[in-house]
C-alpha cells in the first residue's frame, strides 16, 4: 500500500442511496499534494463520492483509504486528517466570523494561543479581517464561501475535499477563491479533492480530472487530455433570414441548421486558419451574429457518452 | 491533532455556541418564557375563582387556593415550553450545512447534542426562576424547608434532561424547523390532560385512566407535594421512573439520527 504517497486511494467504491446505486464501482488514486476534480453534471455522483471519502457514508462495497486510513475502520483517524467544505453553507451565521473561525479552533483543541494565531492568519489570509466582528449572515456569497473555507483549514488538515466549492459564487469572487485554492496547495502542499460542473474551473484548478457520469468514472486524465477528446468545439453563425440559413447550410461542410433559431451549428478545430477561412467564405449580409464556442463539459460529455450532459454550464463565447 | 475523545470540551464549545445564539435572539427565550407566564395569570386570574371552588374544601372565589394547586402544572409546562426552542435550534441545525461540518471533525459524538441540551437547561432554569418568582408576586406561599426546595429542583432539572433529549431527537427527525416548533406542543398539552389544572377525579372515565397513567401527573404530583409538605414516595419514584425512560430513549433516538440522518 501506497499510503505514504497516496492521499486517496479507492477501489471498487460502490455506494446506493435511496434504493438506487449512485456511486457504482469508482477507483481512484490521488496523490499526495496534488489537485483532484471531479468533474460531472448534476447526479453524476460526485457528492456521494466526497460524502463517502469524508465518512460520512458508508460505503456498500469497495475500500477506500484517505490520508493513509480506512474510511471505515479508521473513520476518527480519517476525520482528524481532513478538512470539509461541504456543498451547502457550513457557517453558524448567528456568530461573527471571528466567532466561526474561533468555535472550529476549540474543537481542533488548538489551545488558546494557537487558536489566536490562527484565527488571526486565516481572517487576514481570507480578506475578510474588515468583516471579522459582523454576524455572517451579513456577509455576500463570496465572504461566506471564503469563512467556509476558511473554517476547514483552521486546523491544518491535509487533505481537503470542496464539494462545488463555487457554485452559485459571481466570477469576481469565483477567481478569488481559485487564487485561495492555488495557494493553499503551493504554500502549505495541501491535498485537495474538488467536485465541480465546470471544465474551466476543473482546467485552472486540478492536474488530474476525473469525469464521472452515472455513478462511474468515464474519462480520466489531465484537462489537455480531456480536451483532446473534445476537439475544438463549434461555431455558431446566425443568419440574416431563412434564405440566408438555407443558403448556408448548402454551402458549409457539416453545417447542422436550426430553422427556429436561425442558426447554423459547425464543427471547429480551435484553429484561427479555420476561423478566418469560414469568415471569408460567407457574405458580409447573410450572417448577423457569430459565436466561437471553445470545448466546455458538454462537448467532453457529448464525446464521451454521445449525450449533452443535463447541465447549463457557462461556456466562454465571443460574441462578434 | 489530538484524535483522542474530549467530550466535555467539546459539549462546553457548543454550549457556548448555543448560549450565543440565545443572546442573540431573545425573542425566543422571550416567547417561550413568555408562553407558560401567561398561562399562570390566565389560570389564576379568569379560571381560577371558580377552578379554586372546584378543589375540596375550598370556600368559592379563593384564587389563592387555585395558585398554589396549579403552580406544578405550569412549572411542568415551562420546561416542556422551553425545549420546543430546543427542537428548533437542531432542526435549523440539520437544515444547513453546518451539522456534516461537525460530523466530519474528529470530536465526541455526543457533544454537539450535549451542547443544545445543557443550552437548553441553564434557559429552563432562568424560566423557571421567571414563573416562580411571578407565583410569588402572585401570592404563593410554601412553607416547605431547604431539602423540599432542593429535591423541587431536581425534579424539575431531571424533567428537563429527560424532554430535552426527546425533543433534541423530535428536532433531528422533522423535515423543517416548523415541524420542529409543532412536534413538541404535545408536551406543553399534556400537563391538561392530567393532574396539572383539576383534580384527576374530577375528570370522565376514559380521561381519567389515561390522566392517571400519563408520565406528567407523578411529576406534577410531586411537585405539588413538595412544595405543600406532603411528597409521596411512590409517585416520586414514578416521576423519575418517566423521566429515565423518556430520556433514556430520547437519547438513543437522538445519538441514532444524528448518526445517520441526511442534510435536508
Amino acid at each position: 500500500m501506497t499510503t505514504r504517497t497516496s492521499a486517496i486511494e479507492a477501489t471498487g467504491l460502490r455506494v446506493s442511496y435511496g434504493g438506487r446505486e449512485v456511486v457504482a464501482g469508482v477507483d481512484l488514486t490521488v496523490p499526495a499534494g496534488t489537485v483532484y476534480a471531479l468533474l460531472g453534471p448534476n447526479g453524476a455522483g460526485k457528492t456521494t463520492t466526497v460524502r463517502t471519502l469524508s465518512t460520512l457514508l458508508p460505503a456498500d462495497a469497495g475500500a477506500a483509504r484517505v490520508a493513509g486510513y480506512d474510511v471505515r475502520r479508521e473513520a476518527d483517524r480519517v476525520r482528524a486528517s481532513i478538512g470539509v467544505t461541504g456543498q451547502f453553507s457550513a457557517v453558524d451565521e448567528v456568530l461573527t466570523g471571528r466567532e466561526n473561525l474561533r468555535m472550529m479552533a476549540d474543537l481542533g483543541h488548538l489551545g488558546r494561543q494557537r487558536a489566536r494565531t490562527a484565527v488571526g492568519r486565516l481572517l487576514e489570509r481570507f480578506g475578510l479581517t474588515d468583516a471579522a466582528d459582523r454576524r455572517a449572515a451579513t456577509y455576500s456569497g463570496g465572504q461566506k464561501r471564503r469563512l467556509d473555507l476558511a473554517m476547514t483549514l483552521v486546523s491544518g488538515p491535509r487533505l481537503i475535499f470542496l464539494d462545488e466549492p463555487t457554485t452559485g459564487l459571481d466570477p469576481r469572487s469565483r477567481r478569488g477563491l481559485w487564487d485561495l485554492v492555488r495557494k493553499l496547495v503551493a504554500e502549505d502542499g495541501t491535498t485537495v479533492f474538488l467536485t465541480t460542473q465546470y471544465l474551466e474551473e476543473a482546467d485552472r484548478l486540478a492536474d488530474r480530472i476525473g469525469v464521472l457520469d452515472g455513478g462511474r468514472l468515464v474519462a480520466e486524465g489531465t484537462a489537455a487530455e480531456l480536451k483532446r477528446l473534445a476537439p475544438g468545439g463549434h461555431i455558431e453563425l446566425r443568419a440574416a433570414g431563412r434564405a440566408q440559413l438555407a443558403e448556408l447550410a448548402r454551402r458549409l461542410p457539416g453545417a447542422a441548421p436550426d430553422p427556429a433559431a436561425l442558426t447554423v451549428t459547425l464543427p471547429h478545430d480551435g484553429s484561427v486558419g479555420a476561423l478566418r477561412r469560414l469568415l471569408d467564405s460567407v457574405d458580409d449580409g447573410a450572417v448577423t451574429g457569430l459565436t466561437v464556442h471553445t470545448p466546455d463539459l458538454d462537448d467532453v460529455f457529448l464525446a464521451l457518452t454521445g449525450r449533452l450532459a443535463a447541465t447549463g454550464t457557462p461556456s466562454q463565447e465571443a460574441p462578434v | 491533532m489530538s484524535t483522542a475523545a474530549h467530550p466535555v470540551r467539546d459539549a462546553a464549545t457548543m454550549l457556548r455556541r448555543n448560549l450565543r445564539h440565545m443572546a442573540r435572539y431573545p425573542s425566543m427565550t422571550v416567547m417561550l418564557v413568555g408562553q407558560p407566564l401567561l398561562f399562570l395569570l390566565l389560570f389564576v386570574y379568569v379560571f381560577g375563582g371558580t377552578l379554586g371552588a372546584g378543589l375540596p374544601g375550598v370556600p368559592a372565589g379563593d384564587r389563592s387556593a387555585y395558585l398554589t394547586f396549579v403552580t406544578p402544572a405550569i412549572l411542568t409546562m415551562t420546561v416542556a415550553s422551553v425545549s420546543i426552542g430546543t427542537a428548533v435550534l437542531v432542526a435549523t441545525d440539520l437544515s444547513g450545512g453546518i451539522i456534516d461540518r461537525f460530523r466530519t471533525l474528529p470530536i465526541a459524538k455526543s457533544s454537539v447534542l450535549t451542547g443544545h441540551v445543557l443550552g437548553a437547561m441553564i434557559q429552563t432554569a432562568l424560566a423557571l426562576a421567571v414563573v416562580l418568582g411571578a407565583a410569588f408576586l402572585l401570592g404563593l406561599r410554601s412553607a416547605a424547608p431547604l431539602e423540599r426546595w432542593l429535591g423541587l429542583a431536581g425534579l424539575l432539572a431531571l424533567l428537563s434532561l429527560a424532554l430535552t433529549w426527546f425533543t433534541v431527537a423530535l428536532g433531528l427527525a422533522s423535515p423543517n424547523p416548523e415541524t420542529a416548533s409543532n412536534l413538541p406542543m404535545v408536551f406543553v398539552l399534556l400537563p391538561f390532560v392530567g393532574s396539572g389544572f383539576v383534580p384527576v377525579a374530577s375528570l370522565p372515565a376514559g380521561l381519567r385512566w389515561f390522566a392517571g397513567h400519563q408520565p406528567f401527573t407523578p411529576v406534577m404530583d410531586t411537585l405539588r407535594g413538595l412544595l405543600a409538605g406532603s411528597p409521596s414516595g411512590p409517585d416520586a419514584l414514578r416521576a423519575v421512573g418517566w423521566c429515565a425512560v423518556i430520556g433514556g430513549c430520547g437519547y438513543l433516538w437522538a445519538r441514532h439520527l444524528y448518526r445517520t440522518r441526511p442534510v435536508r
